[in-house]
């Protein structure tokens, strides 16, 4: 397929010009569905975290509206990482490769990507990332149900209510932190990662760079010294 | 309610300055209850349903002569009753005068997100602005009283007013109104302090109870409502008055340091990953150097 932006290939490159399927329709929807619902939880959700923020409620109509569809929202986000949970689970286990990768972490970071050992289809920080926003959407949930029937809870039980008002901030904020790493390494530095999640190709550079096993497995290299 | 005539002292959920605060002098408003004189009558209660127009609502009869076990969104003032025994095995009565406290450092304030949901006046009445309040909740979790109550139908809380509306035109609350048996009293919080430590004096020199005293939880900054107790040691006894009120902890660390530690951490996060694309800019894959001679 030619749509969507396309890598520049030299004519060398020949048989590895072919676009590989990275993400299927399914896993794309589903992530989308959770970066927005995402974006309307972290906007209405910093709304309500500081007074300096709580303009923002303007985005989702007001004050009452944002808090009346901040627990719906939240349990559409917390369904689309339980089922993205179902679609990667296997992938996203830590492997071996995983560890050797980690030790080379800083060339990673210095965008030195030659000198990285192989990974899979993820790798180890994707993987940490996925576990975060798992556990964050689980347990944002429910402490979140803490939170969304006021009168729900007596007065003898009102500790758990404290409980849920302070684990669901520092949830958010854990999560708050990977979302922004997650939004700017697929964006500003991963060139090919953002059109992947939008149309599901990556081109075959692409993969034996960033995911060398999974570009292996997916093409039946596998015979290919790692 | 939203008295346009009271000046604010304090708003909840605000960024930056209150408008107006600290420009005029105000005395401090409080109520002072003597439990050892209310008589029970429940005047206060209809008092309160009447001037504040609520609708009447169910009672709940639990073996008690208490009109149901708390306070609602529509009972702001409940007369609590609980039977005391006396070392000699005779009965007595403690009945209190059950209310939103007024506290001079209010917990519903400060979990409060919405901005000036909830408002401190000038004199000390902490009063809800129901057309601000988004429903949240939060302001139940941060006092230590029972007090906000939330109607799960239009998504608001609600409480006692100090009937600001009749304080910002020089009247008394209507409990005060309605009290037959001089219980209540209304005043500044200079006066009713020195009423009810004379009483209190009174109590203990003349009429036998040794621990009598005042309450005015200093936990929460001191209350606008002050209760004259027989036995201050234990207030407890008095439907669960609490001994050392205070903002729970968890909204402190919430409202505190979590925040600011939470904003740095978000701040520092997009600084960092600027400075790193500045650094380190994008990994580009070189599609040519990729091929690898030979390999298919």
């Amino acid at each position: 397929m030619s749509s969507g932006r396309t890598l520049p290939l030299s004519s060398a490159a020949g048989a590895s010009g072919q676009r590989l399927l990275r993400y299927t329709l399914a896993e794309r929807v589903n992530h989308w569905i959770a970066t927005l619902s995402y974006i309307y939880l972290l906007l209405t959700g910093l709304a309500f975290w500081s007074p300096y923020l709580f303009w923002l409620v303007i985005f989702s109509g007001g004050g009452p509206a944002a808090r009346f569809w901040h627990p719906w929202v939240g349990l559409l986000f917390t369904a689309s990482v339980l089922y993205m949970y179902a679609l990667w689970r296997g992938d996203m286990l830590l492997t071996p490769a995983d560890l050797v990768w980690r030790r080379s972490v800083l060339s990673y970071i210095r965008n030195e990507d030659e000198h990285l050992p192989p990974v899979g289809r993820f790798n180890m920080g994707q993987k940490q990332f996925f576990w975060l926003m798992l556990g964050g959407g689980v347990l944002l949930a429910l402490s979140g149900f803490g939170l969304w029937f006021v009168d729900a809870l007596p007065w003898s039980l009102r500790y758990l209510r404290y409980l849920a008002i302070f684990l669901h901030v520092v949830f958010a904020l854990a999560t708050i932190g990977g979302f922004i790493v997650h939004v700017y390494m697929g964006t500003a530095v991963v060139r090919g990662g953002f059109t992947s999640i939008l149309r599901g190709e990556v081109s075959a550079g692409w993969a034996r760079l960033h995911h060398r096993l999974w570009y292996d497995q997916v093409t039946g290299a596998s015979s290919r010294k790692k | 309610m939203s008295q346009a005539t009271l000046r604010i002292r304090k708003m909840s959920g605000h960024a930056g300055p209150v408008p107006g605060a600290g420009t005029q002098r105000e005395l401090q408003v409080c109520k002072l209850i003597d439990v050892t004189t209310c008589i029970g009558c429940k005047a206060c209660e209809v008092a309160c349903l009447e001037w504040n127009a609520l609708p009447y609502r169910e009672t709940l009869f639990e073996n008690t002569y208490q009109t149901m076990p708390e306070t609602a969104w529509n009972f702001w003032n409940l007369i609590k009753f609980n039977e005391y025994e006396r070392p000699d095995g005779s009965l007595m009565w403690l009945m209190r005068k059950d209310q939103c406290m007024h506290c001079a450092e209010p917990g519903c304030l400060a979990a409060c997100p919405a901005d000036a949901a909830i408002v401190q006046y000038a004199n000390g009445v902490v009063d809800f602005q129901q057309d601000h309040c988004i429903g949240c909740g939060y302001c139940v979790s941060g006092c230590p009283f029972n007090i906000p109550k939330f109607n799960s139908s239009t998504k608001k809380v609600f409480k006692c007013t100090f009937c600001s509306d009749r304080v910002s035109e020089g009247l008394e609350p209507a409990c005060i109104k309605a009290c037959p048996s001089g219980c209540l009293h209304f005043g500044t919080k200079d006066d009713m302090k020195e009423l009810a430590a004379q009483r209190a004096s009174q109590l203990r020199e003349h009429f036998g109870f040794p621990n009598a005293g005042v309450y005015d939880p200093p936990g929460v900054g001191g209350t606008g409502v002050i209760y004259v107790l027989h036995d201050a040691s234990n207030p407890e006894q008095y439907g669960g008055l609490p001994k050392n009120p205070a903002i729970p902890w968890v909204v402190k660390l919430w409202k505190g340091p979590v925040k600011w530690l939470g904003n740095l951490a978000i701040a520092g996060g997009i600084i960092a990953v600027t400075l790193h694309y500045l650094r380190y800019g994008a990994k580009i894959v070189k599609e040519d150097n990729r091929a690898e001679g030979g390999q298919p």
